[in-house]
């Protein structure tokens, strides 16, 4: 087992730091062309021509507002005019002090790490599941990703009515003779959140499903089926061949699904609403930022909680980035074929 | 088929040699039709409250549907709100999709396939905004779109979701673009192909896998895009589906039916759109995510 991952590791694609200077690597192998002198002003000008759309888009649209945003959170802003009420760090100083703010820093981390132990292992079975030959497997492909294609309105609405105090689940566990589970899913503070990684769970484990079945695509069946003809099970075959293959597309997803934990705003903002969720104990830093700040009129103080996102979330990719991506990262993301 | 699973099998008949072909034993179907039930009661939910009455919804909230109610679908659908909404996200959705595809593909062409100096660097730009979703960017980029004068246009939020579907885009495509084998430019190129030539004829049809499914992942990013709208789109003639959902939710709160029903048809296009396309978009990210 070790073997294989360690040929993996040196196999088709170098290291690479994905972040920093890393990329130069991660598409170090285009097609060496000769270039004529005399020809060079026109490659120039189709780069140009051909990146130019994309990467003014993205300047202008992705990189400025974040530069635009680590500039107001310096300032006491109602988003009106030029900001000239200069704060200085102020604002930064209030978010740390700020009890709700700390409250939702908590439970993103709380998201994040029980995304990633729930939905990993459950979402690698269906995926090695789902890879088996078996009757109705491509019904059951696309039922299981029918939760991700949804859109977080209709699913925050359709599982609020279910989980409201008198709504299905409750009516269910009636039907069941469960009555004594029954709960107030939603906004019992001790409970509420456990509901929400439900519906995170069930949202979000057909995306990671999708990564990993593409990842086992790229997986040789010569291999497991050599281990086969040697007498290994199946499960032997999935743990010993199948699992250390898959590491570099499970981490990447990891990295994703930690991101998406950080940032979490769709789901709360439409189930719990601004305020009920501080009082449910599902607030993020999202939502804390847009009540704080778009809707509380303080868009220097909600551009500051942005800058605090920001950073927060970089430093766990790199972090991340750093210890665990470094060996794989490149080869499962960019890479590909090279 | 073989019902015996490889573990009983020992000892009695040689190993399964084509476990990963077999069918798989009974426990393995009953699993998928948990999963199945788990997947869809909350969608079976929300279509099936849509044939129910409110009466029927407060009395036994997880019943089925006694008489069949096709009132507050024909409601929903006879709706002028409805269709508008529904042309806003297409509209919004169709043209997001288009220039993410057309820009995104000439970028990555150029990552992939030329070599110039600061190629590693912008690709490390790029790829980096893949890490940034637009939660952290969301309020300065509401200021920038007004200050465009784009408040309550589609434009508004056109624009930003092409830009912050292109990471996601470039990173897909240039694995794609890379394993196009260089002896078919050589051999174009000695036809007398250019290299901008070589793009339209080569490499456009030999990456529509990629395409398809940079294509879907926006298409259905744009359709379900909830966040931006909130923020740029405050009149309610320019609002896209999910605003429109969930509008329709706080201003019929007391209709639960007919929420429901409202609800359900707003996810068929998306759902549609996603089933044509499931099998190439796993087949397209293999490009990407090779494990």
């Amino acid at each position: 087992m070790t073997s294989i991952s360690e040929n993996r590791r040196t196999a088709p694609n170098p290291p690479v730091d994905l972040a920093a200077g890393g990329a130069d690597t991660a598409v170090s192998a285009p097609p060496r062309r000769r270039r004529p002198r005399g020809v060079g002003w026109r490659m120039r000008l189709e780069i140009a021509a051909l990146t130019g759309p994309a990467l003014i888009v993205f300047v202008a649209f992705v990189i400025f507002p974040v530069v635009l945003a680590a500039y107001y959170g310096f300032f006491s802003w109602a988003g009106y005019g030029p900001a000239t009420d200069f704060v200085g760090i102020q604002n930064y100083v209030t978010i740390l002090q700020d009890g709700p703010f700390l409250d939702a820093l908590r439970h993103n981390a709380m998201i994040a790490i029980l995304s990633l132990v729930i939905q990993g292992p459950v979402a690698i079975g269906l995926a090695l599941l789902l890879n088996r030959k078996m009757r109705g497997q491509s019904v059951i492909r696309v039922l299981i990703f029918v939760p991700y294609v949804i859109s977080e309105v209709v699913v925050g609405l359709g599982w609020s009515l279910m989980l409201q105090s008198g709504g299905a689940a409750n009516g269910l566990l009636d039907k069941l003779g469960l009555a004594s589970l029954q709960q107030d899913w939603l906004s019992n503070p001790d409970v509420a959140i456990w509901s929400l990684l439900m519906i995170i769970t069930w949202k979000y484990v057909g995306f990671a499903v999708i990564l990993f079945l593409a990842g086992l695509q790229g997986i040789p069946e010569e291999l497991s089926e050599a281990a086969s003809i040697d007498g290994a099970s199946f499960w032997q075959v999935q743990r010993l061949i199948v699992l250390p293959l898959l590491g570099p597309t499970v981490r990447i997803w990891a990295f994703l699904s930690i991101i998406g934990s950080l940032q979490l705003f769709d789901l709360v903002y439409i189930i719990w609403g601004q305020y009920v969720s501080s009082i449910a104990g599902t607030s993020t830093m999202a939502t804390y930022m847009v009540a704080n700040g778009r809707n509380a009129g303080s868009y220097g103080y909600g551009n500051a909680v942005a800058v605090v996102m920001f950073l927060i979330s970089l430093t766990v990719a790199l972090f991340y980035q750093r210890f665990l991506l470094r060996r794989d990262t490149a080869g499962a993301i960019t890479g590909g074929k090279s | 088929m073989s019902t015996l699973t490889p573990r009983a099998s020992t000892g009695l008949v040689k190993p399964d040699r084509h476990t990963k072909r077999s069918l798989g034993g009974p426990a393995i179907y009953f699993l998928a039709l948990i999963l199945i039930a788990l997947t869809l009661t909350p969608v079976g939910y929300i279509i099936l409250g849509g044939f129910r009455t409110n009466s029927e919804i407060t009395l036994d909230p997880s019943g089925f549907p006694i008489s069949w109610q096709f009132g507050n679908y024909i409601d929903v659908l006879a709706s002028n709100v409805f269709w508008r909404q529904v042309g806003n996200s297409a509209i919004s959705a169709t043209v997001t999709t288009f220039f993410v595809v057309v820009f995104g593909l000439m970028a990555s062409f150029a990552l992939a396939r030329y070599n110039f100096r600061g190629r590693g660097a912008m690709y490390a730009v790029f790829a980096a905004g893949l890490m940034f979703p637009m939660t952290v960017a969301i309020t300065p980029l509401y200021i920038l779109v007004r200050n465009l004068g784009l408040m309550n246009t589609l434009g508004g939020v056109i624009i930003p979701q092409i830009a912050f579907a292109l990471p996601v885009t470039i990173i897909i495509m240039v694995p794609f673009l890379q394993a196009i084998p260089n002896e078919l430019q050589e051999a174009a190129s000695i036809d007398g192909c250019s290299r901008i030539g070589f793009f339209w004829r080569m490499v456009i049809p030999l990456s529509k896998a990629g395409v398809i499914t940079v294509g879907i992942l926006a298409f259905i990013a744009s359709w379900n895009s909830y966040l931006l709208p909130l923020f740029i789109l405050s009149d309610e003639a320019i609002y896209t589906l999910p605003l429109g959902v969930q509008s329709f939710a706080s201003q019929y709160s007391v209709d639960t039916a007919r929420v429901l029903a409202f609800t359900s048809l707003s996810m068929i296009p998306a759902l549609v759109f996603f089933s044509l396309f499931e099998r190439k978009i796993v087949g397209g990210l293999t490009g990407a995510v090779k494990g």
